[in-house]
Protein backbone atom coordinates (compact mmCIF):
# COMPACT_ATOMS: atom_id res chain seq x y z
CA UNK A 1 0.00 0.00 0.00
CA UNK A 2 3.04 2.27 -0.35
CA UNK A 3 1.72 4.02 -3.44
CA UNK A 4 -1.10 5.41 -1.36
CA UNK A 5 1.16 7.40 0.96
CA UNK A 6 2.07 9.76 -1.88
CA UNK A 7 -1.54 10.34 -3.04
CA UNK A 8 -2.93 13.81 -2.42
CA UNK A 9 -5.09 14.03 0.68
CA UNK A 10 -8.81 13.53 0.74
CA UNK A 11 -10.67 16.74 1.46
CA UNK A 12 -13.82 17.73 3.26
CA UNK A 13 -15.94 20.68 4.36
CA UNK A 14 -15.53 21.14 8.10
CA UNK A 15 -18.83 21.22 10.06
CA UNK A 16 -19.47 22.64 13.50
CA UNK A 17 -19.62 19.14 15.07
CA UNK A 18 -16.07 18.46 13.84
CA UNK A 19 -17.10 16.06 11.08
CA UNK A 20 -16.10 16.74 7.48
CA UNK A 21 -18.20 16.31 4.35
CA UNK A 22 -16.83 15.24 0.97
CA UNK A 23 -19.70 17.05 -0.76
CA UNK A 24 -21.45 20.35 -0.06
CA UNK A 25 -25.04 19.62 -0.97
CA UNK A 26 -28.15 21.75 -0.55
CA UNK A 27 -30.87 19.32 0.51
CA UNK A 28 -34.48 20.14 -0.35
CA UNK A 29 -36.62 18.01 1.95
CA UNK A 30 -40.36 17.41 1.59
CA UNK A 31 -42.03 16.52 4.88
CA UNK A 32 -45.02 14.69 3.38
CA UNK A 33 -45.78 13.29 -0.08
CA UNK A 34 -48.12 16.26 -0.67
CA UNK A 35 -45.03 18.52 -0.75
CA UNK A 36 -42.99 16.19 -2.97
CA UNK A 37 -43.81 17.70 -6.35
CA UNK A 38 -43.14 21.27 -5.31
CA UNK A 39 -39.83 20.17 -3.76
CA UNK A 40 -38.88 18.26 -6.90
CA UNK A 41 -39.61 21.33 -9.03
CA UNK A 42 -37.34 23.43 -6.83
CA UNK A 43 -34.53 20.87 -7.25
CA UNK A 44 -35.01 20.52 -11.01
CA UNK A 45 -35.33 24.22 -11.71
CA UNK A 46 -32.33 25.06 -9.53
CA UNK A 47 -30.32 23.65 -12.43
CA UNK A 48 -27.61 22.34 -10.10
CA UNK A 49 -26.46 18.77 -9.48
CA UNK A 50 -25.53 19.86 -5.96
CA UNK A 51 -29.16 20.40 -4.97
CA UNK A 52 -30.59 17.06 -3.83
CA UNK A 53 -34.15 15.94 -3.15
CA UNK A 54 -34.87 13.99 0.02
CA UNK A 55 -38.01 13.58 2.10
CA UNK A 56 -40.52 11.49 3.95
CA UNK A 57 -43.89 10.65 2.39
CA UNK A 58 -46.04 9.78 5.42
CA UNK A 59 -48.59 12.07 7.07
CA UNK A 60 -48.47 10.24 10.43
CA UNK A 61 -45.67 11.08 12.85
CA UNK A 62 -42.99 8.43 13.44
CA UNK A 63 -39.99 8.63 15.78
CA UNK A 64 -37.70 6.73 13.40
CA UNK A 65 -38.39 8.94 10.40
CA UNK A 66 -37.90 12.13 12.42
CA UNK A 67 -34.56 10.84 13.73
CA UNK A 68 -33.52 9.74 10.25
CA UNK A 69 -34.37 13.15 8.77
CA UNK A 70 -32.42 14.88 11.56
CA UNK A 71 -29.38 12.69 10.87
CA UNK A 72 -29.65 13.13 7.11
CA UNK A 73 -30.12 16.91 7.23
CA UNK A 74 -27.07 17.25 9.50
CA UNK A 75 -24.96 14.76 7.52
CA UNK A 76 -21.48 16.18 6.86
CA UNK A 77 -22.06 16.06 3.08
CA UNK A 78 -25.02 18.44 3.52
CA UNK A 79 -24.23 22.15 3.70
CA UNK A 80 -27.71 23.69 3.87
CA UNK A 81 -31.33 22.54 3.99
CA UNK A 82 -34.64 23.84 2.68
CA UNK A 83 -37.64 22.14 4.31
CA UNK A 84 -40.91 22.04 2.37
CA UNK A 85 -44.11 21.31 4.28
CA UNK A 86 -47.67 21.22 3.01
CA UNK A 87 -48.84 22.50 6.35
CA UNK A 88 -51.18 19.98 7.90
CA UNK A 89 -48.97 16.85 8.08
CA UNK A 90 -47.89 15.26 11.34
CA UNK A 91 -44.14 15.62 10.79
CA UNK A 92 -42.44 17.59 13.57
CA UNK A 93 -40.98 20.21 11.23
CA UNK A 94 -40.06 22.65 14.01
CA UNK A 95 -37.90 20.09 15.80
CA UNK A 96 -36.19 19.21 12.52
CA UNK A 97 -35.60 22.88 11.77
CA UNK A 98 -34.17 23.51 15.27
CA UNK A 99 -31.82 20.51 14.96
CA UNK A 100 -30.48 21.75 11.61
CA UNK A 101 -30.09 25.33 12.86
CA UNK A 102 -28.24 24.09 15.97
CA UNK A 103 -25.78 22.28 13.67
CA UNK A 104 -24.73 25.66 12.23
CA UNK A 105 -26.22 25.05 8.79
CA UNK A 106 -28.34 27.53 6.89
CA UNK A 107 -31.94 26.23 7.05
CA UNK A 108 -35.26 27.58 5.85
CA UNK A 109 -38.82 26.32 5.90
CA UNK A 110 -41.57 26.85 3.34
CA UNK A 111 -45.14 25.86 4.18
CA UNK A 112 -47.07 25.54 0.94
CA UNK A 113 -50.44 26.40 2.49
CA UNK A 114 -48.97 29.63 3.89
CA UNK A 115 -46.80 30.49 0.88
CA UNK A 116 -49.82 30.49 -1.42
CA UNK A 117 -49.56 27.27 -3.41
CA UNK A 118 -47.28 25.62 -5.94
CA UNK A 119 -45.95 28.50 -7.98
CA UNK A 120 -45.34 30.92 -5.11
CA UNK A 121 -43.61 28.21 -3.06
CA UNK A 122 -41.50 27.22 -6.06
CA UNK A 123 -40.37 30.78 -6.66
CA UNK A 124 -39.62 31.36 -2.99
CA UNK A 125 -37.76 28.03 -2.85
CA UNK A 126 -35.61 28.85 -5.89
CA UNK A 127 -34.67 32.15 -4.31
CA UNK A 128 -33.70 30.48 -1.02
CA UNK A 129 -31.69 27.75 -2.76
CA UNK A 130 -29.83 30.32 -4.84
CA UNK A 131 -28.78 32.19 -1.69
CA UNK A 132 -27.80 28.96 0.07
CA UNK A 133 -25.64 27.91 -2.88
CA UNK A 134 -23.91 31.27 -2.94
CA UNK A 135 -23.15 30.91 0.75
CA UNK A 136 -21.82 27.34 0.34
CA UNK A 137 -19.66 28.41 -2.62
CA UNK A 138 -17.66 30.57 -0.20
CA UNK A 139 -16.64 27.54 1.90
CA UNK A 140 -13.33 25.89 1.11
CA UNK A 141 -12.52 22.27 1.81
CA UNK A 142 -9.74 21.26 4.19
CA UNK A 143 -7.58 18.11 4.24
CA UNK A 144 -9.38 15.05 5.54
CA UNK A 145 -7.75 11.99 7.12
CA UNK A 146 -8.76 8.33 6.94
CA UNK A 147 -9.90 8.37 10.55
CA UNK A 148 -12.49 11.01 9.60
CA UNK A 149 -13.99 8.86 6.86
CA UNK A 150 -17.00 6.55 7.13
CA UNK A 151 -17.73 4.13 4.27
CA UNK A 152 -20.82 1.95 3.94
CA UNK A 153 -21.36 -1.06 1.71
CA UNK A 154 -24.50 -2.58 0.26
CA UNK A 155 -25.20 -5.19 -2.39
CA UNK A 156 -28.04 -5.12 -4.90
CA UNK A 157 -28.92 -7.51 -7.68
CA UNK A 158 -26.59 -10.17 -6.32
CA UNK A 159 -25.83 -13.25 -8.37
CA UNK A 160 -23.54 -16.27 -8.28
CA UNK A 161 -20.51 -14.08 -9.01
CA UNK A 162 -21.06 -11.49 -6.23
CA UNK A 163 -19.60 -13.59 -3.43
CA UNK A 164 -16.54 -14.55 -5.49
CA UNK A 165 -15.48 -11.21 -6.97
CA UNK A 166 -16.99 -7.85 -5.95
CA UNK A 167 -17.89 -8.67 -2.35
CA UNK A 168 -14.51 -10.07 -1.25
CA UNK A 169 -12.81 -7.22 -3.16
CA UNK A 170 -14.80 -4.68 -1.13
CA UNK A 171 -13.82 -6.73 1.93
CA UNK A 172 -10.13 -6.17 1.11
CA UNK A 173 -10.75 -2.45 0.69
CA UNK A 174 -12.56 -2.41 4.06
CA UNK A 175 -9.61 -4.14 5.74
CA UNK A 176 -7.21 -1.48 4.41
CA UNK A 177 -9.51 1.43 5.31
CA UNK A 178 -9.96 0.10 8.85
CA UNK A 179 -6.20 -0.38 9.19
CA UNK A 180 -5.87 3.35 8.44
CA UNK A 181 -8.51 4.32 10.99
CA UNK A 182 -11.73 4.62 8.96
CA UNK A 183 -15.09 3.34 10.13
CA UNK A 184 -16.69 0.85 7.73
CA UNK A 185 -20.31 -0.31 7.91
CA UNK A 186 -21.87 -3.43 6.41
CA UNK A 187 -25.50 -4.29 6.79
CA UNK A 188 -28.71 -6.13 6.08
CA UNK A 189 -28.89 -8.67 8.86
CA UNK A 190 -31.71 -10.34 6.88
CA UNK A 191 -29.10 -11.06 4.21
CA UNK A 192 -26.67 -12.43 6.79
CA UNK A 193 -28.96 -15.23 7.95
CA UNK A 194 -26.76 -18.31 8.16
CA UNK A 195 -23.61 -16.29 8.99
CA UNK A 196 -24.54 -15.40 12.56
CA UNK A 197 -22.13 -17.75 14.32
CA UNK A 198 -19.14 -16.87 12.14
CA UNK A 199 -19.91 -13.17 12.64
CA UNK A 200 -20.31 -13.55 16.39
CA UNK A 201 -16.88 -15.18 16.57
CA UNK A 202 -15.36 -12.00 15.04
CA UNK A 203 -16.93 -9.67 17.63
CA UNK A 204 -14.47 -7.84 19.88
CA UNK A 205 -16.34 -9.01 23.00
CA UNK A 206 -18.45 -12.14 23.72
CA UNK A 207 -21.32 -9.84 24.75
CA UNK A 208 -21.26 -8.16 21.33
CA UNK A 209 -21.16 -11.63 19.74
CA UNK A 210 -24.36 -12.56 21.56
CA UNK A 211 -26.01 -9.31 20.46
CA UNK A 212 -25.08 -10.09 16.84
CA UNK A 213 -26.55 -13.60 17.02
CA UNK A 214 -29.73 -12.25 18.60
CA UNK A 215 -30.04 -9.58 15.92
CA UNK A 216 -29.79 -12.14 13.09
CA UNK A 217 -32.39 -14.31 14.90
CA UNK A 218 -34.63 -11.25 14.98
CA UNK A 219 -34.15 -10.78 11.24
CA UNK A 220 -34.92 -14.44 10.48
CA UNK A 221 -38.08 -14.25 12.56
CA UNK A 222 -39.14 -10.98 10.94
CA UNK A 223 -38.68 -12.27 7.40
CA UNK A 224 -40.43 -15.53 8.27
CA UNK A 225 -43.51 -13.53 9.25
CA UNK A 226 -43.21 -11.49 6.04
CA UNK A 227 -43.31 -14.79 4.12
CA UNK A 228 -40.27 -14.00 1.99
CA UNK A 229 -36.57 -13.94 2.68
CA UNK A 230 -34.52 -11.13 1.16
CA UNK A 231 -34.17 -13.04 -2.07
CA UNK A 232 -35.35 -11.70 -5.44
CA UNK A 233 -36.07 -13.65 -8.65
CA UNK A 234 -32.98 -12.15 -10.27
CA UNK A 235 -30.80 -13.65 -7.53
CA UNK A 236 -31.97 -17.13 -8.62
CA UNK A 237 -31.59 -16.38 -12.33
CA UNK A 238 -28.01 -15.41 -11.57
CA UNK A 239 -27.26 -18.76 -9.96
CA UNK A 240 -28.03 -18.19 -6.28
CA UNK A 241 -30.34 -20.82 -4.84
CA UNK A 242 -30.86 -20.14 -1.14
CA UNK A 243 -30.89 -17.22 1.24
CA UNK A 244 -27.95 -18.60 3.21
CA UNK A 245 -25.96 -18.92 -0.01
CA UNK A 246 -26.69 -15.28 -0.81
CA UNK A 247 -25.77 -14.46 2.80
CA UNK A 248 -22.37 -16.12 2.62
CA UNK A 249 -21.60 -14.12 -0.52
CA UNK A 250 -22.84 -10.86 1.00
CA UNK A 251 -20.93 -11.52 4.20
CA UNK A 252 -17.59 -11.41 2.39
CA UNK A 253 -18.06 -7.64 1.92
CA UNK A 254 -17.17 -7.30 5.59
CA UNK A 255 -13.55 -8.35 5.01
CA UNK A 256 -11.62 -9.90 7.86
CA UNK A 257 -11.37 -7.17 10.54
CA UNK A 258 -12.81 -7.76 14.00
CA UNK A 259 -16.39 -6.48 14.39
CA UNK A 260 -16.26 -3.46 16.71
CA UNK A 261 -19.95 -2.69 17.08
CA UNK A 262 -23.58 -3.32 16.20
CA UNK A 263 -25.46 -0.13 15.30
CA UNK A 264 -28.96 0.81 14.19
CA UNK A 265 -30.03 3.37 11.56
CA UNK A 266 -28.91 6.85 12.66
CA UNK A 267 -26.21 5.60 15.07
CA UNK A 268 -22.84 7.06 14.08
CA UNK A 269 -19.77 4.87 14.71
CA UNK A 270 -17.89 6.50 17.61
CA UNK A 271 -14.48 5.65 16.11
CA UNK A 272 -12.82 3.63 13.38
CA UNK A 273 -13.41 -0.08 12.93
CA UNK A 274 -15.94 -2.44 11.38
CA UNK A 275 -19.62 -2.04 12.30
CA UNK A 276 -22.66 -4.15 11.51
CA UNK A 277 -25.82 -2.14 10.85
CA UNK A 278 -29.03 -3.78 12.07
CA UNK A 279 -31.73 -2.61 9.68
CA UNK A 280 -34.55 -4.91 10.84
CA UNK A 281 -37.16 -3.13 13.00
CA UNK A 282 -37.67 -4.10 16.64
CA UNK A 283 -40.90 -5.49 18.02
CA UNK A 284 -43.73 -7.12 16.12
CA UNK A 285 -43.64 -6.46 12.35
CA UNK A 286 -45.73 -3.34 11.88
CA UNK A 287 -44.86 -1.42 8.72
CA UNK A 288 -43.99 -4.20 6.26
CA UNK A 289 -40.66 -5.32 4.82
CA UNK A 290 -37.56 -4.00 6.61
CA UNK A 291 -36.16 -2.40 3.46
CA UNK A 292 -38.37 -2.30 0.41
CA UNK A 293 -35.48 -1.69 -2.02
CA UNK A 294 -31.72 -1.11 -2.10
CA UNK A 295 -31.99 2.67 -1.70
CA UNK A 296 -33.72 2.28 1.67
CA UNK A 297 -30.56 0.53 2.90
CA UNK A 298 -28.33 3.18 1.34
CA UNK A 299 -30.29 5.95 3.12
CA UNK A 300 -29.81 4.16 6.45
CA UNK A 301 -26.06 3.79 5.83
CA UNK A 302 -25.93 7.53 5.08
CA UNK A 303 -27.91 8.32 8.26
CA UNK A 304 -25.10 6.49 10.11
CA UNK A 305 -22.66 9.03 8.67
CA UNK A 306 -21.40 7.20 5.57
CA UNK A 307 -19.61 9.65 3.31
CA UNK A 308 -19.79 7.27 0.40
CA UNK A 309 -21.25 3.89 -0.43
CA UNK A 310 -19.62 0.89 -2.10
CA UNK A 311 -22.44 -0.84 -3.99
CA UNK A 312 -21.71 -4.31 -5.34
CA UNK A 313 -23.92 -5.75 -8.05
CA UNK A 314 -23.97 -8.91 -10.14
CA UNK A 315 -27.16 -8.51 -12.19
CA UNK A 316 -26.47 -4.81 -12.71
CA UNK A 317 -27.95 -1.98 -10.66
CA UNK A 318 -27.81 1.61 -11.88
CA UNK A 319 -28.85 3.49 -8.73
CA UNK A 320 -26.99 6.26 -6.95
CA UNK A 321 -28.16 8.29 -4.01
CA UNK A 322 -28.90 11.73 -2.72
CA UNK A 323 -26.32 13.11 -0.22
CA UNK A 324 -23.52 10.52 -0.53
CA UNK A 325 -21.81 9.27 -3.71
CA UNK A 326 -22.34 5.64 -4.67
CA UNK A 327 -19.44 3.71 -6.21
CA UNK A 328 -20.60 0.75 -8.28
CA UNK A 329 -18.50 -2.43 -8.10
CA UNK A 330 -19.67 -4.90 -10.74
CA UNK A 331 -19.23 -8.57 -9.83
CA UNK A 332 -20.20 -10.17 -13.12
CA UNK A 333 -17.93 -9.67 -16.16
CA UNK A 334 -20.80 -10.20 -18.64
CA UNK A 335 -22.90 -7.58 -16.83
CA UNK A 336 -19.94 -5.21 -16.88
CA UNK A 337 -19.59 -5.62 -20.64
CA UNK A 338 -23.30 -4.77 -21.03
CA UNK A 339 -23.48 -1.88 -18.53
CA UNK A 340 -19.94 -0.47 -18.34
CA UNK A 341 -21.20 3.15 -18.42
CA UNK A 342 -22.84 2.62 -15.03
CA UNK A 343 -20.01 0.70 -13.38
CA UNK A 344 -17.00 2.21 -11.61
CA UNK A 345 -15.09 -1.03 -11.07
CA UNK A 346 -15.04 -4.28 -13.07
CA UNK A 347 -14.52 -6.83 -10.29
CA UNK A 348 -15.79 -9.55 -12.64
CA UNK A 349 -12.37 -9.58 -14.25
CA UNK A 350 -11.32 -11.75 -11.30
CA UNK A 351 -13.21 -14.58 -13.03
CA UNK A 352 -11.06 -13.97 -16.11
CA UNK A 353 -7.80 -14.19 -14.17
CA UNK A 354 -7.30 -10.84 -12.36
CA UNK A 355 -6.12 -10.81 -8.75
CA UNK A 356 -8.55 -10.06 -5.92
CA UNK A 357 -6.01 -7.76 -4.25
CA UNK A 358 -5.61 -5.69 -7.42
CA UNK A 359 -9.36 -5.11 -7.63
CA UNK A 360 -9.46 -4.36 -3.90
CA UNK A 361 -6.71 -1.78 -4.38
CA UNK A 362 -8.57 -0.17 -7.29
CA UNK A 363 -11.62 0.26 -5.03
CA UNK A 364 -9.44 1.61 -2.20
CA UNK A 365 -7.93 4.21 -4.51
CA UNK A 366 -11.29 5.12 -6.00
CA UNK A 367 -12.68 5.75 -2.50
CA UNK A 368 -9.93 8.33 -2.02
CA UNK A 369 -10.39 9.98 -5.39
CA UNK A 370 -14.18 10.29 -4.88
CA UNK A 371 -13.38 11.69 -1.41
CA UNK A 372 -11.21 14.30 -3.18
CA UNK A 373 -14.19 15.34 -5.27
CA UNK A 374 -14.10 13.10 -8.36
CA UNK A 375 -17.60 12.07 -9.44
CA UNK A 376 -18.62 8.42 -9.34
CA UNK A 377 -20.40 7.05 -12.43
CA UNK A 378 -23.85 7.19 -10.84
CA UNK A 379 -23.23 10.77 -9.68
CA UNK A 380 -22.13 11.87 -13.15
CA UNK A 381 -25.27 10.25 -14.60
CA UNK A 382 -27.43 12.26 -12.20
CA UNK A 383 -28.65 9.37 -10.04
CA UNK A 384 -29.92 10.79 -6.75
CA UNK A 385 -32.44 8.17 -5.62
CA UNK A 386 -33.88 8.46 -2.15
CA UNK A 387 -36.48 6.52 -0.18
CA UNK A 388 -37.50 6.64 3.48
CA UNK A 389 -40.46 4.84 4.99
CA UNK A 390 -41.92 3.94 8.40
CA UNK A 391 -40.01 1.80 10.90
CA UNK A 392 -39.57 1.44 14.63
CA UNK A 393 -36.44 0.71 16.65
CA UNK A 394 -35.40 0.40 20.27
CA UNK A 395 -32.06 2.02 21.18
CA UNK A 396 -28.96 -0.22 20.95
CA UNK A 397 -27.86 -2.05 24.10
CA UNK A 398 -24.72 -1.23 26.15
CA UNK A 399 -22.76 -4.18 24.71
CA UNK A 400 -23.16 -2.94 21.12
CA UNK A 401 -20.48 -0.23 20.99
CA UNK A 402 -16.76 -0.45 21.76
CA UNK A 403 -15.83 0.78 25.27
CA UNK A 404 -14.57 4.36 25.45
CA UNK B 1 -16.06 -27.02 -28.33
CA UNK B 2 -15.31 -30.64 -27.61
CA UNK B 3 -11.65 -30.55 -26.74
CA UNK B 4 -10.25 -29.60 -23.37
CA UNK B 5 -8.39 -26.31 -23.66
CA UNK B 6 -5.70 -26.55 -20.99
CA UNK B 7 -4.19 -23.14 -21.82
CA UNK B 8 -7.21 -21.22 -20.53
CA UNK B 9 -8.59 -20.66 -17.07
CA UNK B 10 -10.50 -23.72 -15.86
CA UNK B 11 -14.26 -23.04 -16.32
CA UNK B 12 -15.16 -24.55 -12.93
CA UNK B 13 -14.16 -22.95 -9.64
CA UNK B 14 -13.68 -24.82 -6.38
CA UNK B 15 -14.17 -22.13 -3.73
CA UNK B 16 -13.20 -24.23 -0.70
CA UNK B 17 -11.66 -27.71 -0.40
CA UNK B 18 -14.65 -28.98 1.62
CA UNK B 19 -17.20 -27.90 -1.00
CA UNK B 20 -19.35 -30.49 -2.75
CA UNK B 21 -20.33 -28.05 -5.51
CA UNK B 22 -18.35 -26.13 -8.12
CA UNK B 23 -19.18 -22.72 -9.62
CA UNK B 24 -19.15 -21.89 -13.34
CA UNK B 25 -16.61 -19.19 -14.11
CA UNK B 26 -18.33 -18.60 -17.48
CA UNK B 27 -21.23 -20.07 -19.46
CA UNK B 28 -20.46 -23.76 -20.12
CA UNK B 29 -22.11 -25.66 -22.99
CA UNK B 30 -23.74 -29.08 -22.92
CA UNK B 31 -21.17 -31.70 -23.90
CA UNK B 32 -18.22 -29.38 -23.25
CA UNK B 33 -15.22 -31.14 -21.75
CA UNK B 34 -14.24 -29.60 -18.45
CA UNK B 35 -11.77 -30.48 -15.77
CA UNK B 36 -13.21 -31.59 -12.44
CA UNK B 37 -10.84 -32.65 -9.65
CA UNK B 38 -8.12 -33.52 -12.12
CA UNK B 39 -10.38 -35.56 -14.41
CA UNK B 40 -11.86 -34.60 -17.74
CA UNK B 41 -15.63 -34.56 -17.50
CA UNK B 42 -18.29 -34.33 -20.21
CA UNK B 43 -20.89 -31.74 -19.16
CA UNK B 44 -24.31 -33.43 -18.90
CA UNK B 45 -26.09 -30.03 -18.92
CA UNK B 46 -25.41 -26.44 -20.00
CA UNK B 47 -24.59 -24.13 -17.10
CA UNK B 48 -24.55 -20.34 -16.93
CA UNK B 49 -21.93 -18.14 -15.30
CA UNK B 50 -22.31 -18.10 -11.51
CA UNK B 51 -24.39 -21.28 -11.33
CA UNK B 52 -23.42 -24.42 -9.40
CA UNK B 53 -22.96 -28.06 -10.29
CA UNK B 54 -22.46 -31.17 -8.17
CA UNK B 55 -18.81 -32.03 -7.57
CA UNK B 56 -19.89 -35.56 -6.66
CA UNK B 57 -23.16 -37.54 -6.50
CA UNK B 58 -25.34 -36.01 -3.77
CA UNK B 59 -28.01 -37.96 -1.85
CA UNK B 60 -31.27 -36.40 -0.59
CA UNK B 61 -30.77 -34.30 2.59
CA UNK B 62 -27.04 -33.88 1.93
CA UNK B 63 -25.80 -30.55 3.28
CA UNK B 64 -24.48 -28.56 0.33
CA UNK B 65 -21.24 -26.71 1.09
CA UNK B 66 -20.08 -23.55 -0.72
CA UNK B 67 -17.23 -21.34 0.61
CA UNK B 68 -16.90 -24.29 3.05
CA UNK B 69 -20.22 -23.29 4.65
CA UNK B 70 -23.66 -24.92 4.42
CA UNK B 71 -25.99 -23.23 1.94
CA UNK B 72 -28.95 -25.67 2.17
CA UNK B 73 -29.86 -29.35 1.75
CA UNK B 74 -30.58 -31.51 -1.28
CA UNK B 75 -34.28 -32.18 -1.92
CA UNK B 76 -33.54 -35.10 -4.27
CA UNK B 77 -30.53 -37.11 -5.40
CA UNK B 78 -28.33 -35.71 -8.18
CA UNK B 79 -25.50 -37.23 -10.19
CA UNK B 80 -22.03 -35.75 -10.47
CA UNK B 81 -21.95 -32.77 -12.82
CA UNK B 82 -25.68 -31.99 -12.53
CA UNK B 83 -26.92 -28.42 -12.14
CA UNK B 84 -27.62 -27.70 -8.45
CA UNK B 85 -30.34 -25.07 -8.10
CA UNK B 86 -33.93 -24.33 -6.99
CA UNK B 87 -35.26 -27.62 -8.41
CA UNK B 88 -33.11 -29.81 -6.18
CA UNK B 89 -31.65 -27.65 -3.36
CA UNK B 90 -33.66 -26.08 -0.50
CA UNK B 91 -32.81 -23.51 2.11
CA UNK B 92 -32.41 -24.65 5.71
CA UNK B 93 -33.69 -21.21 6.76
CA UNK B 94 -36.25 -19.46 4.56
CA UNK B 95 -37.77 -20.48 1.21
CA UNK B 96 -36.59 -18.73 -1.98
CA UNK B 97 -38.82 -17.21 -4.63
CA UNK B 98 -38.51 -17.16 -8.40
CA UNK B 99 -40.27 -15.02 -10.98
CA UNK B 100 -42.61 -17.69 -12.41
CA UNK B 101 -43.96 -18.67 -9.04
CA UNK B 102 -45.33 -16.13 -6.62
CA UNK B 103 -45.11 -18.88 -4.06
CA UNK B 104 -42.46 -20.77 -2.18
CA UNK B 105 -40.23 -23.10 -4.11
CA UNK B 106 -39.84 -25.70 -1.41
CA UNK B 107 -41.60 -27.48 1.37
CA UNK B 108 -40.99 -25.05 4.25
Amino acid sequence: MNAVATSPSMQGFLRRDGRKGIRNVVAVAYLVECAHHVSRLIVQKSGSDDVHLIGFPGCYPNKYSLEMMQRLCTHPNVGAVLLVSLGCEGFNREQLRRTIAASGRPVDLLVIQQSGGTTRTLNAGLDIVRKMRAELARQTPVPMAFDELIVGTVCGGSDGTSGITANPAVGRCFDWLIEKGSACIFEETGELIGCERIMASRAITPELGREIEACVDKAANYYRIMGYGSFAPGNAEGGLTTLEEKSMGAYSKSGSSPISGLIKPGDIPPRGGLYLLDVVPDGEPRFGFPNISDNAEIVELIACGSHLILFTTGRGSVVGSAISPVIKVCANPDTYDRMADDMDVNAGRILRGAELDDVGREIFELVQSVARGALSKSEALGHQEFILTYKQFEPIGPACLPAA
Amino acid sequence: MTTLDKGKLPPLLLLHPDDNILVARRDIALGELVEMDGETFNMPVAIELGHKLARRALAPDTRVLKYGAPIGSMKIAVARGEHVHLHNLRSDYLPSTSRDMEKKTDGH
